[in-house]
């Protein structure tokens, strides 16, 4: 077993493993054989970077991975790639995703190389939600790449150290790649072979939507081994509180592809507190789906109940065994801390003394 | 951090189906009929499911119809590619726009795609679903059509090599719009087969 830590300097970047693609720590508890949690931050309506870091602080540590949301539902929130930039800086794993509604090629080849520049390990890739469904519904819907050509984009840089054109990259994201898989909308039949394709183009992780229908999912898993394909990547499972049965009903009637069965909101709506039974069937469906062969691990989607998700976690039990861990340090961290020194000597900078002598540099 | 009069706002907002213009109609605005997110040429998808329904023998057809067209490479090659590509492109649009409501994409993949085409998705997906179908099979962004896709399965399994919708197609190549697939498929077909003929000469 490997530790989290660098053995020969603990202060260090991760040391690339064999037969993994990204240094983050996500991808090495997967492939470790724990039970992965994950969960969405609240992408903040705001310039402050402060916002950010409570969000993620209620994480902190026992939280494998956090989802950078790309404008999810086609609101407009802080972007992904700044949250992504904001996480990295403080030793968080977020995962990066990118929706190809609002960004074409090339900005999310840019974005790729950018994301990993800054730490990023992790990138999901998804399609995006139309543009109907948000704020601005009079924007203009790119959708150039579908999440399947853009798996295959980032893998292609990754693997080939190639852009889409062909032309060479110097050094390639090395980055784990992420899908999302949806079992609980039609065609049905269809969805364990959408996956396959997935996987296909570049797919090693992948999250659901939000199962409520335990049943319906033990069937989509049931032909996914059949189809061999649990062996070839790690399913996440997305699960979440429901704050009240008028929650649900109005989540089924209004957010296309949130599948919730009657039995659900049946339990809910007999509840004396509906939020603590929300609660609690989050954590009776994790404690189903952990035991269906093939679930590598859960995504707590908990939007506006983020402080839940910890009870919810420590409650189903899903950590139970893991080792600790120590946060590791960017490949960039020293040329930071360097320049904060000189920050804090409060050397004065000389413009046309240093001009000068910059003109005279040789080259 | 919760804040309950926010998602009370969010409930009180009215989604029905195209959301944006039922809101704006709401109001008493004046939207125009038909505001659709996605480009709309028609109201009906009567012809559109007929070709999916019998995706199998408008399989059978193209075969032959490539086929005639890749025998006549000759006399496109007489009169020149490029002098014949304005007219064939004005019988494809019309002939595809009529039977698949075609976008006259120009890298035509009816035939991976059960005879349903993918660019009237409008999320253009070219390789299945996304995850917002209704359960009633029908699109999430235009809440009265039938899927492209849950189509595109459903065409596919009647076709003899309907497993092409299992293929990852590449992304759109967006300098092709308005040209004709018929004439570049066969142009790319007497390519190979000349190439062929080389290399057993060889």
């Amino acid at each position: 077993m490997s530790p989290d830590y660098n053995p020969h300097d603990p202060g260090a970047p991760l040391d690339p493993l064999p037969g993994h693609s990204s240094r983050g720590r996500l991808e090495r508890v997967l492939r470790r054989g724990e039970f992965a949690v994950t969960a969405e931050l609240n992408p903040p309506d705001s310039a402050n970077p402060q916002d950010v870091y409570e969000r993620a602080a209620i994480f902190d540590g026992w939280v494998d991975g956090i989802n950078a949301v790309d404008a999810s539902g086609a609101n407009c929130h802080m972007s992904s790639v700044g949250i992504c930039a904001l996480l990295t800086r403080m030793g968080y794993a977020p995962i990066m995703q990118i929706a190809c509604r609002d960004k074409n090629r090339i900005a999310i080849q840019g974005d790729v190389l950018g994301a990993s520049a800054m730490g990023v390990q992790n990138v999901m890739c998804l399609t995006g939600d139309g543009v109907q469904a948000g704020d601005q519904p009079g924007a203009k819907p790119v959708f150039d790449l579908d999440c399947m050509s853009l798996l295959e984009t980032v893998r292609i840089m990754r693997d080939n150290s190639k852009f889409l054109s062909g032309r060479k990259l110097t050094t390639p994201p090395q980055v784990f790649l992420g899908a999302a898989i949806n079992p609980f909308a039609p065609p049905y039949d269809f969805r364990p072979y959408r996956l396959a394709k997935k996987i296909e183009a570049g797919a090693q992780f992948v999250q659901s939507q939000y199962c409520f229908d335990v049943p319906m999912f033990r069937e989509y898993m049931k032909k996914v081994r059949d189809l061999g394909l649990n062996e070839k990547c790690f399913i996440l499972v997305g699960v979440g509180p429901m704050a009240s049965a008028k929650t649900a009903r109005w989540i089924r009637s209004n957010v296309p592809g949130i599948h919730i069965p009657d039995s659900i909101i049946t339990r809910l709506e007999g509840a004396q507190d509906q939020k603590k039974e929300g609660k609690q069937l989050c954590i009776d469906i994790i404690n189903e789906v952990k035991e269906i062969e093939g679930v590598s691990g859960v995504h707590v989607m908990a939007y506006r109940q983020e402080e839940y998700v910890a009870e919810i976690v420590h409650e189903s039990g899903v950590l139970k065994g893991r080792q600790p861990w120590k946060r590791e340090t960017l490949p960039t961290d020293a040329l930071v801390a360097s320049r904060m020194e000189h920050i804090r000597e409060g050397k004065e900078e000389n413009q046309q003394e240093m001009a000068g002598a910059a003109a005279h540099h040789p080259h | 951090m919760a804040e309950p009069k926010a998602a009370g706002a969010a409930e009180a907002k009215i989604v029905k189906g195209n959301a944006a213009a039922a809101a704006k109609a709401a109001t008493g605005a004046f939207t125009p009929s038909g505001v659709s997110p996605s480009r709309r040429s028609r109201h009906k998808y009567t012809v559109r499911l007929w070709a999916v329904r019998n995706s199998r023998f408008l399989e059978w057809f193209y075969n032959r119809f490539a086929d005639m067209f890749l025998l006549l490479h000759p006399l496109w090659k007489a009169i020149g590619y490029s002098r014949v590509e304005r007219p064939v492109t004005f019988v494809e649009r019309h002939v595809k726009g009529f039977l698949f409501d075609c976008r006259m994409c120009g890298q035509c993949a009816l035939s991976s795609t059960g005879m349903s085409c993918p660019m009237n998705c409008p999320k253009q997906l070219r390789n299945g679903p996304c995850g917002g179908v209704r359960a009633n099979g029908n699109c999430e962004v235009e809440p009265d059509m039938p899927c492209v896709w849950v189509q595109a399965w459903k065409g596919s399994q009647n076709m003899t090599k309907g497993d092409a919708i299992l293929n990852v197609q590449k992304p759109v190549n967006q300098s092709l719009r308005e040209t004709s697939s018929w004439l570049r498929v066969t142009a790319e077909a007497a390519a190979r087969r000349e190439a062929q003929a080389k290399e057993n000469q060889a």
